[in-house]
């Protein structure tokens, strides 16, 4: 059949509600692959925000300035008399780098016995303690977890037996590739084997052209220089340049390569990205009720957004943008006027 | 650091969206972005914000000794540093560039045209004149810096109080801010410019552009004028052809949007003037509000929202279901094959036609010659088809091609090689044919 440009796009308006529509294309896997399956961070991993995007906990919108004041006062004072404070007592609270927080002393919970009765442990002298995650934003230091960032402290209860994860939820714009994360990158060079992609970091992270699927020595994806690329990074730290591959472990793209023609991107924050990118956002759920569209979304603050015409696309990017600044009720407020009209 | 490269998609979108009359922040063309001047507590420093870019002025004097070839006048100097915080692009040194241009444009428009009276700032003439100093920061670069840094600049001069002089024979008294008034510098006019970015080799004009149409752009037209409608500056660059009408069209558009700057500048300094004196607090702090943090804070985009069901409805409702291709190749003789019918020779359709229009077009007295003609040569062209000999009109654009058969006769089968368009010179073809034969 004859499969003009803009097609699909047609098929699935007729398909009913816009809801469905991203899944026809297997988006899905774009848009909520970073919250699959959680992978636990590495301890004094400074990134790592991948995992944590599945995570419960809503993250509630930015408090006003009194409140703001009031906990920063005490913040301040706190880290003025350099105490230490318990992590628990801390939590969705503003914290400052510099702060170093108390983990709580686990106690026994095994209640075999009575009152009288006591176990005989081997380390008789060592309380057993909680593994517990520092995520990002968080350092160990000793027994203590020092904070390297400003912003809210959280805290995530585990499924298994270890103690949970602690992160500081933070908002920067500049992006520092971490491993794992999904990004959006614009290729730059090709340079025998490799592609260079710049994804928003200090180094162009290298990209081998047998990372996409079906790719061989003879068949070579077809990448040209100012394409837009959806992939991951395999190896990102401070001592190596970074490297993304647009494959998965099992070798299949997974919604990964190359990101089709027209459309437009633009960048955002990185707080934004990881709220948009939560389970159950509801800002994708009621643009998807809009109209049927495309977008990518990349974990260095680069999304991709592509409509039916010019004019929605704009009107997308303009409401993704704004969304950042607005309140719940606003936002309900604009999207309620677009779906009217 | 290098900037961040334009990727094809971006390119393509802002050149379609041009081209669809719709920019980025759902401006029309022709409209500027929010131009916020705010003054500091001294006199001769603004903060110019137009849309996202931002330049920082401020101005301050000295008495020095005059030029040697012009010793009564003052002296003029200005300055436009690029800082790092502006752009990621913008490194010490990197720059240098635009950086020349920018200045040299700046020089060009506030020193050339005069409009400082620089007579007014000499002391002591050939031993003292006022060296007046305007240095201007960029702060943020979203586009637009030469617009943002000329209305920084004029309305800096504006601002400024040099201290009073007063000169008694072989006394020169120069009075601290506190023991006279200062004194404004004598300002003739205002030149602003204003920039015009051109897209797909002069075909689409914009106002006012921002950083990404900027990237995008073919050339700039840039024309700094006054209210006055004198033209001060003119500068193109990016080596695009314009034409005539093209520069005097954007310098009417450039007049009305000067004059819509300037009522905005003396508006501002008109505040700012009443606010000193009386006694208000004035100064950048007091610009920012209160109680609020500025960083959740964002511009309305005004981008259209109306008409979007509307119009997607159109489109689905117009767009042609996929034709369906279906190919089934007629084999005439072993390698000869034939794929569709092709377009059927169209000769006899053409003569009707010619027919009708010689006979609605021309006069009677020739009407009855050209339908000899016509009758002539429908009768010869049948006649030549019948016999199977292949004509080769050298006119013609359009290739038969004919297929040679063992038993058959020759099938004649043009090629469709020519659009619509293309019959119209063919017609006009047969026409000349016709009266050749006529002639004949």
């Amino acid at each position: 059949m004859d499969h003009r440009m803009g097609e699909p796009l047609v098929q699935s308006r007729l398909f009913g509600d816009g809801r469905s529509t991203y899944d026809l294309y297997g988006l899905v896997g774009r848009i909520t692959s970073n919250s699959k399956s959680p992978q636990p961070p590495e301890r004094d991993n400074p990134g790592g925000w991948a995992s944590l995007c599945g995570s419960g906990s809503r993250i509630p919108e930015a408090a006003t300035t009194p409140a703001m004041a009031e906990v920063l006062s005490v913040t301040a004072d706190s880290v003025a008399r350099c105490q230490a404070r318990a992590a628990h007592k801390v939590l969705n609270q503003v914290v400052l780098p510099g702060e170093e927080l108390v983990l709580p002393e686990h106690d026994d919970v095994d209640g075999l016995g009575g009152a009288g009765e006591q176990q005989l442990r081997l380390n008789a002298g060592t309380r057993p303690r909680m593994r517990v995650i520092c995520g990002p934003g968080l350092r160990r230091c000793g027994d203590r977890l020092l904070v390297t960032k400003c912003g809210r402290l959280r805290h995530k209860e585990p499924g298994g037996g270890s103690g949970g994860v602690y992160w500081v939820d933070s908002q920067q714009k500049r992006y520092v590739p971490v491993k794992g994360d999904h990004v959006i990158g614009i290729v730059i060079a090709k340079s025998g084997d490799i592609f260079k992609v710049d994804v928003g970091g200090s180094e162009p992270a290298s990209l081998s052209y047998l990372a996409f699927e079906g790719a061989t020595k003879r068949n070579r994806p077809n990448v040209q220089v100012g394409d837009l690329i959806y992939g991951q990074c395999v190896v990102a730290n401070k001592d190596m340049e970074p490297e993304m591959v647009c494959i998965d472990s099992c070798g299949r793209a997974n919604g990964m390569g190359v990101i089709g023609q027209d459309g437009l991107l633009f960048k955002v924050t990185l707080g934004l990205i990881r709220k948009l990118l939560a389970p159950d956002c509801e800002i994708v759920q009621e643009l998807g009720k809009l109209y049927p569209l495309e977008i990518v979304f990349g974990m260095n603050g680069r999304i991709w957004v592509k409509a039916k015409t010019i004019q929605q696309t704009l009107i997308l990017a303009n409401v993704l943008e704004a969304c950042e600044h607005m309140t719940t009720d606003q936002r309900r407020q604009i999207f309620a006027r677009l779906a009217e009209s | 650091m290098k900037e961040t490269p334009l990727s094809n998609c971006e390119r393509r979108f802002l050149l379609r969206a041009i081209e669809e009359k719709k920019r980025l922040d759902g401006r029309q063309t022709y409209d500027y972005r929010n131009i916020r001047i705010t003054f500091g507590t001294d006199y001769g420093c603004c903060i110019v914000e137009l849309g996202k870019t931002r330049v920082l002025g401020q101005v301050s004097c000295e008495l020095v000794s005059p030029k040697l070839n012009r010793a009564t006048e003052g002296i003029l100097f200005f300055n436009l540093e690029l800082s790092q915080m502006a752009a990621p692009a913008f490194e010490p040194g990197r720059q240098s560039d635009l950086l020349v241009k920018l200045n040299r444009l700046l020089e060009r428009c506030l020193r050339n045209s005069k409009c400082i009276d620089t007579e007014s700032l000499c002391v002591v003439a050939g031993e003292k004149v006022w060296q007046i100093r305007v240095d201007l920061h960029l702060l943020n670069h979203d586009g637009n810096i030469i617009d943002a840094a000329s209305i920084a600049a004029i309305v800096a001069l504006c601002h400024f109080r040099r201290p009073d002089v007063s000169v008694q024979g072989e006394e020169v008294t120069l009075y601290t801010p506190e023991e006279r008034d200062p004194v404004p510098l004598s300002i003739h006019h205002m030149p602003i410019c204003v920039s015009f970015a051109f897209f797909q080799q002069g075909t689409y004009l914009l106002v006012d552009p921002s950083e990404r149409e900027e990237r995008v752009m073919d050339g700039l037209l840039v024309i700094a004028m006054n209210k006055h409608r004198e033209i001060c500056t003119i500068q193109s660059s990016g080596g695009i052809m314009l034409l005539p009408d093209q520069v005097l069209r954007c310098s009417k558009i450039a007049g009305v949007k000067v004059a819509e700057v300037t009522e905005l500048i003396q508006k501002a300094l008109e505040n700012d003037r009443k606010v000193r004196k009386e006694g208000g607090k004035f100064g950048f702090a007091e610009s920012i509000a209160n109680q609020r943090i500025t960083a959740f804070k964002m511009e309305k985009a005004s981008v259209d929202t109306s008409n979007i069901e509307e119009k997607a409805e159109e489109i689905i409702a117009e767009a042609e279901p996929p034709p369906e291709v279906v190919s089934k190749p007629v084999l005439w003789t072993p390698g000869t094959a034939q794929i569709g019918d092709g377009i059927e020779n169209s000769w006899g359709d053409l003569e009707d036609s010619e027919k009708e229009e010689e006979e609605e077009e021309e006069g009677g007295t020739d009407e009855a010659v050209i339908l000899d003609d016509t009758k002539m040569d429908t009768g010869g062209i049948s006649d030549i088809g019948s016999q199977g000999v292949p004509i080769v009109l050298s006119d013609s654009e359009e290739e038969e091609m004919i297929i040679l058969e063992p038993d058959k006769k020759p099938k004649k089968i043009r090629a469709q090689t020519a659009s619509a368009k293309e019959k119209a010179p063919s017609k006009s073809q047969v026409k000349r044919r016709k009266k050749k034969r006529a002639a004949n």
